[in-house]
C-alpha cells in the first residue's frame, strides 16, 4: 500500500487556542480511517485544513507526494480531495439532478444519476434539494462528494441526525465506497466507527493521542479515559 | 437548446421589428432608446441575476463606452464601426481591471467598492471637463456619425435605420446572454450564486467564475454606452451618474431577475411608467418609487420572475 495523504507537523491556532497541535499523519490508499475525539478536539478543523478550507499556522500537507499546503480548496478538489460538510451544505433552490451535476462539473447537462442510485435518492432526482427531508439531504450531500470521483473522500460527521436504518444503508454505502477510494471520516457512533474502519486515529485538544485498529484503541487505556469512558 | 426558448425570444425580437411599422415617430425614438439601454441591463442581469453580485457602480462602464465612443469619433476621428470596437475594448479593459479589485470583496463591501470606483470616474468625468466637457456634455455633429458599410453610405441621424441597428444590437445581446446563461457558465454562475462555499468545495475557481460575469457584465455595458453616445449623438456626465448605476438594477428587478428577457421587459415598462407619470405630475419618480415599493411586496421575483415560478418553468 502507498500513502495518499501526509500531513507533517501541522498546526493550527485561533488566537491563543491550539485547536491542532504538530499534527504527524498518514492515511495509505483504499484505507477506511476514522478520526474521532471528544468535542472540540480539533477534528474538523483537521479535515478542514486537509481539504484546504483554512490555512495552516504550521505544518505541510502531502497529497500523492505532492506539497498541496500552499493550494486553494478548489485545486486540491480537482486534484481529488473530496469533503462533505459537516452541517449539510446543498444547493437547496436547484434540483437533486442538478446538485449532483454540478459535482460532476456536468451543469444543465445530463450528468449520470449514478451517485444518486448508490445513495438511494434516484426517484427524487427531480425534486428541490431543499424539500427533501433532512436524511436525505445529508445523503445528497454524500451523493455530491461521490460525484467528484475523488481519490480521497472526507466525510465530516455523516450520519449526525440519521435514523438507525439509515444508518445501516451507510454502513454498505462507505463499504462499496472504499472499494475504489479512500475515506476519511469523522464520527461520533462508535459502534459505527468500530464495524466500518481499518484504523482509528484519537485526538484530544488537537493532538494524536492513539492510532491504531479498532482493537487496538478499545483497548487503549488513554483513549478510554479521554473519550470512551473509564467506566 | 429548445424549441420553444427560440420561438419565444425570436417572437419578441420579430415583434420589435414589426413595430416600427406602426409606431410613432416619438414611440420609435423611445422604443429605439428602450433597446439601447436593455442591453445595459442585460449585461447587469449576468453580474446580478445570476452569479448574484449586486455592482452599485455600473454607470462607470456604461459611462466608459459612452465616452471612448465619442471622444473616439470627435477626437481621435474614429469612423463608427472602429469606435464601437474602441469602446468595447476599452470596456473589457476597465471591468477587468475594476472587477480585479472589487472582486476581493463580497457582500455590501462589494457594493460600496463598486458605488465608490463609480463616484470617482463620474469624478474624473467632471474634473477633467476640458476634455469631456462635464455637464454640458459632447455633442456628435451628423459628419462625424456618417460612414460607409460595404460601400454604403450610412447615416446615423435617420431614425429608422437607428431604430433597426438598435434592435440588430439588441438581438444579438439577447442570444448572447441566452447561451452564457444556458452554458456550463451560466449554471456555475447561479451556483455561486446559491452556495458560493459549496461551490469552491466542488473543484470551481469562484473567483474566475465571477471574474467571467464582472467582464461579461462590464462589456454589455460598455457597449451600451457606446450605442447611446453614437445613435443619440450626446455624452454627458449625468449619463456617469449614480442614478445610471441604479437603473439597471430596477429595471432588472421590475422584469425579473435572472430571467433573459426581464431586463428588457423592465427597462420597457420603467420607460412607460415614467412617460405616463410625468403626464400627470412633476414627481413621475415619486411615483416609480411607489410602484417599486409595491413590487417587491407582492413580486420579489420581479414579473418574468413570478411568471416563471407559477406557470412557465422553462423560461431561461
Amino acid at each position: 500500500m502507498t500513502v495518499l495523504l501526509e500531513t507533517r507537523g501541522l498546526s493550527k491556532n485561533f488566537g491563543g487556542l491550539k485547536a491542532v497541535s504538530d499534527v504527524n499523519f498518514r492515511i495509505e490508499r483504499g484505507e477506511v480511517r476514522a478520526v474521532i475525539g471528544p468535542n472540540g478536539a480539533g477534528k474538523t478543523t483537521f479535515v478542514s485544513l486537509i481539504s484546504g478550507r483554512i490555512a495552516p499556522s504550521a505544518g505541510t500537507i502531502l497529497f500523492e507526494g505532492a506539497d498541496v499546503t500552499a493550494l486553494p480548496a478548489f485545486r486540491r478538489v480537482q486534484r481529488g480531495i473530496a469533503y462533505t460538510f459537516q452541517i449539510t451544505s446543498i444547493y437547496a433552490n436547484l434540483s437533486v439532478a442538478e446538485n449532483v451535476a454540478l459535482a460532476a462539473h456536468q451543469p444543465g447537462g445530463k450528468a449520470s444519476l449514478y451517485p444518486l442510485e448508490r445513495v438511494g435518492l434516484a426517484d427524487r432526482a427531480s425534486q428541490i434539494a431543499g424539500t427533501l427531508a433532512y436524511g436525505h439531504q445529508r445523503l445528497l450531500e454524500v451523493a455530491m462528494g461521490l460525484a467528484l470521483k475523488p481519490k480521497l473522500l472526507i466525510l465530516d460527521e455523516p450520519t449526525q441526525g440519521l435514523s438507525d436504518a439509515e444508518i445501516d444503508n451507510f454502513i454498505t454505502l462507505v463499504r462499496e465506497v472504499a472499494k475504489n477510494a479512500t475515506v476519511l471520516l469523522i464520527e461520533h457512533n462508535m459502534p459505527l466507527v468500530m464495524e466500518l474502519a481499518h484504523r482509528i486515529t484519537v485526538l484530544d485538544r488537537g493532538m494524536i493521542l492513539a492510532d491504531g485498529t479498532p482493537e487496538d484503541i478499545r483497548a487503549n487505556a488513554a483513549v478510554q479515559a479521554a473519550y470512551l469512558g473509564t467506566g | 437548446m429548445t424549441a420553444r426558448i427560440v420561438m419565444l425570444h425570436g417572437a419578441v425580437i420579430l415583434a420589435l421589428f414589426l413595430l416600427q411599422f406602426v409606431a410613432s415617430d416619438y414611440a420609435v425614438l423611445t422604443i429605439t432608446r428602450i433597446m439601447v439601454l436593455a442591453i445595459y441591463a442585460l449585461g447587469y442581469n449576468i453580474l446580478f441575476g445570476y452569479a448574484g453580485l449586486l455592482s452599485l457602480g455600473h454607470a462607470m462602464f456604461f459611462a466608459t463606452g459612452l465616452y471612448a465612443a465619442a471622444l473616439g469619433v470627435t477626437r481621435l476621428g474614429l469612423a463608427v464601426p472602429e469606435a464601437f470596437v474602441f469602446a468595447l475594448v476599452c470596456g473589457i479593459i476597465v471591468s477587468v481591471v475594476i472587477g480585479l479589485v472589487a472582486l476581493r470583496a463580497t457582500g455590501v463591501a462589494f457594493m460600496i467598492v463598486t458605488l465608490m470606483f463609480s463616484q470617482a470616474a463620474f469624478l474624473a468625468v467632471l474634473y477633467f471637463g476640458d476634455i469631456t466637457r462635464g455637464d454640458e456634455g459632447i455633442v456628435i455633429k451628423d459628419d462625424q456619425r456618417n460612414f460607409s458599410l460595404f460601400g454604403d453610405a450610412v447615416n446615423l441621424a435617420d431614425p429608422v435605420l437607428r431604430y433597426n441597428i438598435a434592435l440588430a444590437f439588441l438581438a444579438l445581446a439577447i442570444v448572447l446572454c441566452l447561451v452564457v446563461v444556458r452554458s456550463k457558465i451560466g449554471h456555475v454562475l447561479v451556483a455561486i450564486r446559491e452556495n458560493e462555499n459549496r461551490t469552491a468545495m466542488l473543484g470551481y475557481d469562484v473567483k474566475r467564475y465571477k471574474l467571467i460575469a464582472f467582464v461579461l457584465s462590464g462589456s454589455f455595458a460598455a457597449f451600451s454606452g457606446a450605442a447611446y453616445a453614437l445613435l443619440f449623438a450626446y455624452a454627458g456626465s449625468t449619463l456617469a451618474s449614480i442614478q445610471y448605476s441604479i437603473n439597471p438594477l430596477l429595471w432588472t428587478l421590475l422584469g425579473g431577475a435572472a430571467t433573459v428577457l426581464g431586463p428588457v421587459l423592465g427597462t420597457a415598462l420603467m420607460f412607460l411608467l415614467v412617460d405616463f407619470a410625468s403626464g400627470f405630475t412633476s414627481a413621475s419618480l415619486l411615483f416609480v418609487g411607489v410602484v417599486l415599493i409595491l413590487l417587491v411586496l407582492f413580486f420579489p421575483k420581479g414579473i418574468l420572475g413570478t411568471i416563471r415560478q407559477r406557470w412557465l418553468r422553462w423560461l431561461p
